[in-house]
């Protein structure tokens, strides 16, 4: 339980944070102390709605507010809504049920492929009928279609995978990962499906005029730019809560329960009756669920998929993001999603647009000893495309420095806190 | 209550049981004996479904089990507590009494069960929220059995349960089978611990290199001047 002055202290911060960030939408710092508010909110223990209220109040207030100057902020916050899903998602399959999955951005993959075809023309390549389905109940039944494909897949993934572990699990993920994409890559023969490598486009979005009557009533106009901005924003907002519900639910039941029995010890879960098969089916299922309905979400909002959105790199960010938040950890997979997004489109991005500004101006830095004159810093140096790099780093740095990561699993808050007694004394 | 018919299995090309043929009836406690390698929880693995037996029948209420998975042989009423007591070190002990009771859906009947364990074994119900890594070995133990009884067996398979304990420990554990034996519980229990075994056991069986070659009352093997040289230390 933490003291009560800390949560005034986040509260008060979120305030400064969230109204500095109204008040400066382009700038990065106030963004970041946003940010770091909702980080601590997910980190400190105890004072639940008081916590909750202020995360609401940033989510719901703050960043809406600021985002109607900058568009990017509702972009960057409903991209890491996007990976936090995923990143639960598989924090189910790897986090609590220990089984290493290399390919999970199949999942999302199926997930955007299902709205995408039927969400454009693209369907009319193959099937008789009209497309693209617009209107309003279109992209939500098939939101919905595509948790049930995706978990479909998961369980056929699942399935020849069932009796492997550890390293070897993770190669036949891998490679089942690849193959969707492959898959994705090459039906658009003989039969049309996917449109292969062209990718499929333009994708339907969900029409959204009562948001726009809306953004009317309160003064915003109604571009219908910024309206989808915040429709999404607030879809993903509105589908990360059901996630978490879902999976703090799952977490406390005897789904839950086998998914961890098994993932400590096979052999005595096995002799408390619980079926390897089914649970490793059913942590399978419901991870790429998660995937899936994300995928649904992404391919309307890009408007664009191809299958170079799902690559294996994708599959290793997702996995980053649980281990750099703490496997098995909920609260540590939001945190996750959250660092890596953050990461990857804002902090890499700034950096180098930083050290292109100083390329450009000349910028001589000079401390005497050495000097360095920007001007000739190479082209290549670009931090952006060191993402891969610095993700290394990051995660070699956890392994050594803080294994069970930056929120560990609640189960094993007891074990890190109390010292631990000699296992074997009679 | 429970038939083994000319068991044999195999792991790999190593013949682990060639032919053992026993039975354990309602309300008694049984014990396997025998040394390292015998095939004591080979011949527990088969009965709970771990282990797939090459040939034989093994028969529950006159009904062949082997075969079953072990989720549907644990279904059956037949709780095994596999040997090296395999608790779930990194959750608590509440979590693997509740992981014990996966079958049973009952919130109700699971609060109950745990209620009697911890009756069963005050010690743990003290560290009811403590990882179970953190128990020293004698409370590993209690916990191993707690979670086997989660289930609420008919039948307690028990392998080893006194493996690496003080002596103290050993008298303290044979105390609670014999409660659970007077409770109603039938019990087959392996042990390498095999004059208190014996002592508190109806009936026995030697097992040596996968094949049963003593069996009879507990006592009578006590006394059987081979098995008194071979596992009680001679006299």
């Amino acid at each position: 339980m933490t003291p009560g002055w800390i949560i005034a202290v986040i509260a008060a911060a979120g305030l400064a944070s969230g109204g500095a960030l109204m008040a400066w939408p382009r700038s990065t710092w106030p963004l970041l102390g946003v940010l770091g508010v909702l980080f601590a909110c997910l980190s400190v223990r105890g004072h639940k709605s008081s916590r909750f209220a202020i995360a609401l109040a940033l989510l719901l207030f703050f960043i809406p507010a600021a985002g109607t100057e900058n568009t990017f902020l509702f972009e960057l916050v409903t991209q890491m809504g996007i990976f936090a899903a995923m990143a639960l998602g598989l924090n189910i399959v790897v986090g609590m049920a220990g089984l290493l999955d290399l390919g999970y951005a199949a999942f999302f993959a199926i997930g955007a492929y299902t709205w995408a075809i039927f969400g454009s023309g693209q369907a009319a390549e193959f099937m008789s009928g009209s497309f693209p389905l617009a209107g309003w109940p279109y992209f939500y039944l098939f939101s919905a279609l595509a948790i049930i494909t995706a978990a479909l897949t998961g369980t056929l993934i699942g399935l020849p995978a069932l009796r492997l572990r550890g390293d070897y699990l993770a190669i036949v993920t891998l490679g089942l990962g690849q193959v969707v994409r492959v898959l994705a890559n090459n039906l658009d023969q003989p039969v049309n499906i996917t449109n292969g490598p062209q990718g499929i486009t333009p994708i339907e979005r969900p029409p959204i005029g009562w948001l726009l009557g809306f953004m009317r009533f309160i003064g915003l106009g109604d571009n219908p730019a910024l309206g989808y901005a915040i429709f999404f924003y607030l879809l993903v907002l509105a589908v990360i809560g059901i996630v978490v519900l879902v999976n703090v639910r799952l977490d406390r039941s005897r789904f839950g329960r086998a998914w961890v029995a098994i993932r400590e010890d096979e052999i005595a879960a096995r002799a408390s009756g619980i079926s390897l098969t089914r649970t490793k089916l059913q942590a399978f299922a419901t991870g790429a669920a998660f995937s899936g309905v994300m995928g649904a979400i992404f391919s309307a909002k890009q408007l664009f998929v191809s299958p170079e959105s799902f690559t294996l790199l994708q599959s290793i960010t997702i996995l980053a993001m649980v281990i750099l938040g703490g496997m098995g950890s909920i609260r540590g997979a939001l945190v996750g999603a959250m660092a890596v997004t953050l990461l990857n489109i804002e902090v890499l991005k700034s950096f180098s647009d930083f050290l292109v500004d100083l390329r450009q101006s000349g910028y001589v830095l000079d401390l005497g000893i050495v000097s360095f004159n920007f001007a000739n810093l190479s082209d290549q140096v670009e931090p952006a495309k060191y993402e891969r790099m610095i993700f290394g780093i990051i995660l070699i740095l956890m392994m050594i420095f803080r294994p069970s990561g930056l929120i560990p699993e609640s189960r094993h808050r007891l074990e890190a806190g109390s010292e631990k007694k000699d296992g074997m004394t009679g | 209550m429970l038939e083994l018919r000319d068991v044999h299995a195999c792991y790999g090309h190593i013949h682990a049981l060639k032919g053992v043929t026993i039975h354990v009836q309602e309300g008694e406690i049984v014990t396997l004996i025998g040394s390292n390698g015998a095939g004591k929880s080979t011949t527990l693995r088969c009965i709970s479904g771990l282990l797939a037996p090459r040939s034989g029948e093994i028969l529950w209420r006159g009904q062949p089990i082997h075969g079953l998975k072990p989720f549907e042989v644990a279904a059956l009423g037949i709780g095994h507590s596999p040997e090296g007591r395999r608790i779930f070190p990194r959750l608590s002990v509440e979590e693997n009494l509740e992981i014990g009771a996966y079958l049973e859906r009952d919130a109700a009947v699971i609060a109950r069960r745990k209620t009697d364990v911890f009756s069963l074994f005050p010690r743990l119900a003290e560290r009811r929220k403590q990882d179970g890594g953190t128990l020293s070995g004698g409370e590993q133990q209690m916990l191993a059995i707690g979670r086997a009884l989660m289930q609420n067996p008919s039948l307690l398979l028990l392998d080893e349960p006194t493996l690496g304990l003080a002596p103290v420990l050993v008298e303290n554990l044979f105390e609670t089978l014999q409660t659970l034996h007077r409770a109603g519980k039938t019990i087959l229990l392996v042990e390498q611990n095999a004059w208190h075994a014996l002592h508190i056991a109806q009936r026995a069986y030697v097992l040596q290199t996968g094949s049963i070659t003593h069996q009879g009352i507990a006592k009578e093997i006590a006394d059987d001047p081979e098995v008194k040289q071979a596992y009680l230390g001679g006299d």
